[in-house]
This record gives C-alpha cells, sequence and structure tokens, in this order.
C-alpha cells in the first residue's frame, strides 16, 4: 500500500536521534570536549572561522563537534549563527605590518630586516606517522630563536616599493564603507574589497586547484611569495558615540603578498604586481591560495586578456563558497517526484512516437520491396 | 510572541523583514522581475528553500495559518521540516488545508484547489533565470531581460520542436508575465503554468542562494511560451488516481513492485483527501 512518504516528522526526529547516538560513538572512549579540539584540533578551528566568517575558537570548536568532524557542515552552523548577530560596524584597518609575529618567512630574499622565522610549521617535516602521538604523547619543549617575541618585520612589498620595484597599494578610491556580500547581493563586475572577502569565506579545495591551476598556465601569474606572516593584531574600533578609536583585543591572523610579473606600459615604468590573502588564525594554504587568485582576479584592472578558469570573476565568486555549493549538491537529495514524473511522461511519448514513426517507415520499405519483386 | 524567545517573530530580525518587504514591494510593482535583495544566511541549507523561508518570514503574521507543501505533499520531510522551522521560531498556526492556509509554501507544485484573494502564495526557487542555461552570465542576461531580448529562449524552444517534435520542457517551463518579462515559474510541472494566470491569490517567489525575488501580483496575465502552430500543451494526465478517482489532477507515479507494478496518485496530498472526505459518508 502507498505509505512511502508518509511518518517523515517521526522519521526525522529518529535520523536525528540516531545522529546524535552515533556522533557519541563508542561510550568505552571518553567524550571529546569542544576545549580539547579549541586547543588540539586549532588548524580545524581556523579554517571553520575562517570560512564561516566569524573568529570565535570555542563556537567554531564547538560547531566542529556538533558536525562529527565535517568542516563544511561545522562551516554551515557558524554562518547560520553569525547571520543572526548585530552588526556594530567596521573595525579599523588592520595593520599587520605591526603584527606580533610567531611564524614569518620570504621566498624573495634570504635575509631582511625581521629575519626568517619559521614558527610552528609542518614544513620540512617527514610525513612519517608517528604511532606515540596515538595517546599520552610527551610534549616537546622548543628552544626560542634569540631576540624573543619582539621582532620588527617591515612587510617585503614595503622593502622593494621604496624603490618603486612594485604597484602601490592603491587603498579604497573612495570613502565609501567597505562592501559586504553578506548584506548586499554581489553584482558583476566586482570591486576588490568584495572579491576579498568573497575569497577569505571561500572553500580552501576550490581556492587551492584555481591558484594551483594558475601555476600551470591557466591565468599565469608568475608568483613569488614575497611573504608569510602569521602571528597576533590588535584589533581597533571606533564607536560613532564615542568618536575615539578602542582596542578590543588581538585576533591571529595569516597573510600571504605575492609578488607577480610585471606591469607597465608607455606612461609607467615597469613595476611588479601584487597579490594578497589574508586569513583567520593559521591558515597557510588558504592565503596563499587567495593571494594567488586575487591576482589573477585582476586581470580586467591590470589589461590582461581574462582566458582561464581563475580570472574569470564570475565563475569564481559564484562558486567558491562551499555552504552555498554543498546547498544546492546536497539539494538533489530532495524529492524530485513530480518534475520527474512530468519528464517520464515526455519521454514516453517521445518513445511511442519514436517507434510509431519507426513502423511507418519499416513498413513503407517492406511494401517497397514487395512492389518491387 | 515567539515560541522561541532567543530569536525574533518568524526567526529574522526585523530590519531584515523590512528589507525583504522592501524586495517584495518592488517586485509586485514590476510583476516578472528579478529583483536583488541581501539574501541571509538561514539555518537550513541553500537549495533547500531559503529563499522561500526568507519570503514567508517577511510576510508572516502573529494571524496568520500557514501551509507548507514540496511535491503537492504536506509530509514530504522537507515541508515537515519548514513547518517545523515557523511552528518553533513563529509560533503560528499550520494546517495542511489548502483553503484554511492564509500563506502557502511550496516547492515545484501549486494545489489543485482554487486559491483565494486572501492567500499568498510562497514559490521556492533555486535559479530564478529563465536564461540562465542559455546564457551562463548574470551582466548579460540582466541585459537580454532590460532590452527585451528574448530571441535566444524562443530559438531553444524552436529547436526543441526540430528536435523531438515537441517544447521538450516539462518543468520550469518559462511564461512571459503581463506581456513584458520572461519569467521562471520555479520547477513546477508545466502542468501548474495555467494556474499561475489570473490568480486570485499573491504569488511571491524567493531564491536564496541565488539572492532574487520576484512576484506575480493577483490576476496577472502569465502566458507560457509557445508558437502559433505549436501552442502550449498541458501535459494530458492519462491516469485516474488510485485513490480518490481523480482524472484531472497532477499524478505521482508509485512503483509498486519489481514487476513492473506501479499505481498512481495524486502529487496533491490535501487534494486528494479532501476528496475521499467527501465521498467517504
Amino acid at each position: 500500500m502507498y505509505v512511502a512518504v508518509k511518518g517523515g516528522e517521526a522519521a526525522i526526529a529518529a535520523a536525528h536521534e540516531l545522529l546524535a547516538k552515533e556522533r557519541r560513538g563508542a561510550t568505552a572512549v571518553p567524550e571529546l570536549t569542544a576545549a580539547q579540539i579549541r586547543e588540539q584540533l586549532v588548524l580545524a578551528v581556523n579554517r571553520v572561522m575562517c570560512e564561516g566568517s566569524l573568529y570565535d575558537l570555542d563556537l567554531a570548536a564547538l560547531a566542529i563537534k556538533q558536525a562529527r568532524g565535517d568542516l563544511i557542515e561545522a562551516i554551515f552552523l557558524l554562518r547560520a549563527y553569525r547571520t543572526t548577530l548585530p552588526r556594530f560596524g567596521a573595525s579599523a584597518p588592520f595593520d599587520t605590518s605591526s603584527m606580533q609575529i610567531r611564524r614569518r618567512i620570504s621566498a624573495t630574499f634570504k635575509d631582511l630586516p625581521g629575519g626568517q622565522n619559521l614558527g610552528p610549521t609542518f614544513d620540512f617535516t617527514h610525513r612519517l606517522l608517528d604511532p606515540e602521538l596515538t595517546e599520552h604523547a610527551p610534549v616537546a619543549r622548543p628552544q626560542r630563536a634569540e631576540g624573543g617575541d619582539d621582532v620588527a618585520a617591515p612587510h617585503v612589498t614595503t622593502l622593494i616599493g621604496a624603490q618603486g620595484l612594485i604597484e602601490a597599494n592603491t587603498g579604497r578610491e573612495s570613502e565609501a564603507p567597505v562592501g559586504d556580500l553578506t548584506r548586499d547581493p554581489m553584482t558583476f563586475p566586482s570591486d576588490r574589497d568584495l572579491r576579498l572577502q568573497a575569497l577569505a569565506r571561500g572553500d580552501e579545495g576550490f581556492l587551492l586547484a584555481l591558484g594551483y591551476s594558475t601555476q600551470r598556465g591557466y591565468g599565469r601569474t608568475h608568483p613569488f611569495a614575497g611573504e608569510i606572516r602569521m602571528g597576533e593584531v590588535e584589533i581597533v574600533f571606533k564607536p560613532d558615540e564615542l568618536g575615539f578609536e578602542v582596542a578590543l583585543g588581538t585576533i591571529t591572523l595569516t597573510e600571504c603578498e605575492m609578488v607577480n610579473q610585471f606591469k607597465g606600459g608607455a606612461d609607467k615604468a615597469p613595476q611588479f604586481t601584487r597579490g594578497c590573502g589574508l586569513t583567520f588564525g593559521h591558515s597557510e594554504r588558504k592565503a596563499m591560495a587567495m593571494a594567488l587568485l586575487d591576482r589573477a582576479l585582476r586581470a580586467r584592472e591590470l589589461g590582461e586578456e581574462a582566458v582561464a578558469p581563475a580570472q574569470d570573476e564570475e565563475f569564481v565568486l559564484s562558486h567558491c563558497d562551499s555552504v552555498q555549493a554543498t546547498g544546492f549538491v546536497e539539494h538533489l537529495k530532495l524529492p524530485h517526484y513530480v518534475d520527474f514524473q512530468a519528464e517520464l511522461t515526455l519521454l514516453r511519448q517521445l518513445r511511442s512516437e519514436w517507434a510509431q514513426a519507426r513502423r511507418t517507415t519499416d513498413a513503407a520499405i517492406v511494401g517497397h520491396s514487395e512492389a518491387a519483386e | 510572541m515567539s515560541a522561541n524567545s532567543a530569536y525574533n517573530f518568524a526567526y529574522l530580525d526585523e530590519q531584515t523583514k523590512r528589507m525583504i518587504r522592501r524586495a517584495i514591494l518592488k517586485a509586485i510593482a514590476i510583476p516578472g522581475y528579478q529583483v536583488p535583495f541581501a539574501s541571509r544566511e538561514m539555518p537550513m541549507p541553500y537549495g533547500w528553500g531559503t529563499g522561500g523561508v526568507q519570503v514567508t518570514a517577511a510576510v508572516l503574521g502573529a494571524n496568520d495559518v500557514l501551509k507548507v507543501i514540496d511535491q503537492g505533499a504536506d509530509d514530504t520531510t522537507n515541508a515537515v521540516s519548514i513547518r517545523k522551522f515557523f511552528e518553533k521560531t513563529a509560533g503560528v498556526a499550520t494546517t495542511t488545508r489548502t483553503r484554511d492556509a492564509t500563506i502557502i509554501q511550496t516547492r515545484h507544485r501549486i494545489p489543485e484547489a482554487q486559491l483565494s484573494e486572501e492567500q499568498i502564495l510562497v514559490y521556492q526557487v533555486p535559479i530564478p533565470e529563465p536564461l540562465r542555461f542559455l546564457e551562463p552570465r548574470e551582466p548579460e542576461t540582466r541585459r537580454m531581460h532590460a532590452l527585451e531580448d528574448y530571441g535566444l529562449m524562443h530559438v531553444k524552444l524552436y529547436e526543441d520542436i526540430a528536435r523531438h517534435g515537441h517544447i521538450a520542457t516539462t518543468y520550469a517551463y518559462p511564461v512571459k508575465v503581463d506581456g513584458r518579462y520572461v519569467m521562471d515559474p520555479s520547477p513546477t510541472p508545466k502542468f501548474d503554468n495555467p494556474k499561475m494566470d489570473d490568480c486570485p491569490a499573491l504569488q511571491l517567489f524567493g531564491a536564496g542562494r541565488e539572492k532574487r525575488i520576484y512576484a506575480l501580483p493577483p490576476y496577472t496575465c502569465v502566458v507560457s511560451l509557445d508558437f502559433e502552430d505549436h501552442p502550449f500543451e498541458r501535459t494530458p494526465i492519462a491516469a485516474k488516481c488510485e485513490l480518490c478517482g481523480a482524472d484531472s489532477a497532477f499524478l505521482d507515479e508509485i512503483v509498486t513492485d519489481d514487476q513492473g507494478g506501479r499505481m498512481f496518485v495524486c502529487s496533491d496530498t490535501d487534494y486528494c483527501e479532501s476528496r475521499r472526505g467527501e465521498a467517504s459518508p
């Protein structure tokens, strides 16, 4: 009997209870706390904060736990929370040159003011599984470089910019508030502020693949990692009712500045161009991919022919959001009975017309050959 | 008062609702025109009705009676989920009876029962742009709408006829609104298209992921695109509902076994149940 779609309400409730049970796993194993995730899976937390557009380590850790480690689901949870928060205003622009450096490397100069600081990095580790880490691994006691934490490190781009070798950061052309694609629908062609916002929220995997494609010749930009820096930056806000700036605290940021091949013309000497990536937390891969894409997406502005997917802003920006992408891809799970039924009806009609036409043709051929005998 | 005091009535804050209402008013003023709006991130996934939910939240009042259907049915899982969302966040009365509802949110169907002037039909829309599959770029499609340049669409429909002998679009069948804008009716089967024309109810369309709202004011002229020698044909209904005997309602095909057995039943569950209720003493 026809009962297929009845009882949807009870089934949904039961499915969610099952999910909660499976989330917990075997009860013989101690339950994971959000604090453990925050402290020990911090790169996952960083990614969720970055793509979730909300800097809150505890909520991101909770989201990861609730999502059973599915980071896109965790990002979605954080976004759905963020959207309900009131907007007080925009902070003053970050001064990343005054960052409390925890990591800072440049691939363009062997040594430079502020030096090369490796910081906590997977780079140069041998990717050998470490059985000691399975449980209760001893905690390392890293050596500190001489000079301690206070590193004064001007941006590499500032150093080469002093000689005019790289384009100046143009800054914002108008005094209009920075765009916010969560408050205004995106339009094309887009401005760089909105592009950077979209990229900062964009899916790391998608950005990585597109950034990679520019290195393989699909919109090549000849990049050098001028600088990657990670550390703490003070966030400053000027409330209208006070009229002066107040420091709200510090947040961890990763910044990547790519130095790309020159541009110049009759009216301007050749200069390096820039691509910029900025992310919450320590999210180096994302920051680098973002910098590659930012540069590639400046094709129009720099008078380059946009021929590759990574240079096509409508393509990149319309598809980089993992929450949008996962929602629409996964909506295919929803019932489509009526549309499918409409298609079935037409397909059956087309097939029967085809068969009838075929029979008519066959009969004509048979009739013709009989007449010839 | 909201049933869940952590959130505003119907989830969205009043400023957001005001923004959405402005978009709706503009959409009503220019029937069939897609109005960009600052779609919010909702606590359900994009593609699962976020546009419809935002429109419903913006027009919902405390005294409204809400009905939610998906595929014509009140008990499909996503319809259940959205109905519960509004029960929880707005505390409004809900119903499965088409005639009792003041707002009906729908995905993929228009109810079989005639709607009234007191009702609003809210459609969930995945891709609001009827020209999107012919031209992927938004600035280009906006230009085409502005210039009323719909040649590409007619060429597509003509090519269908040349290839299949029919216009091979069975759902999301494009319509022309009030003699001006070509509009996507959302992925409802073309069987439902004639119900949009001259409809006494206000019809609102919300596309959350694509950030667009459009509307059909009551009694708007809605014409399905066709040619003089290939007029629009409603999908013929060849069977009767095996539950209520309806012979002019859109039917779901239910596969009953692996021997080719199947039965046809009304896609509109309320229509079917009402007919059965009236038939039995």
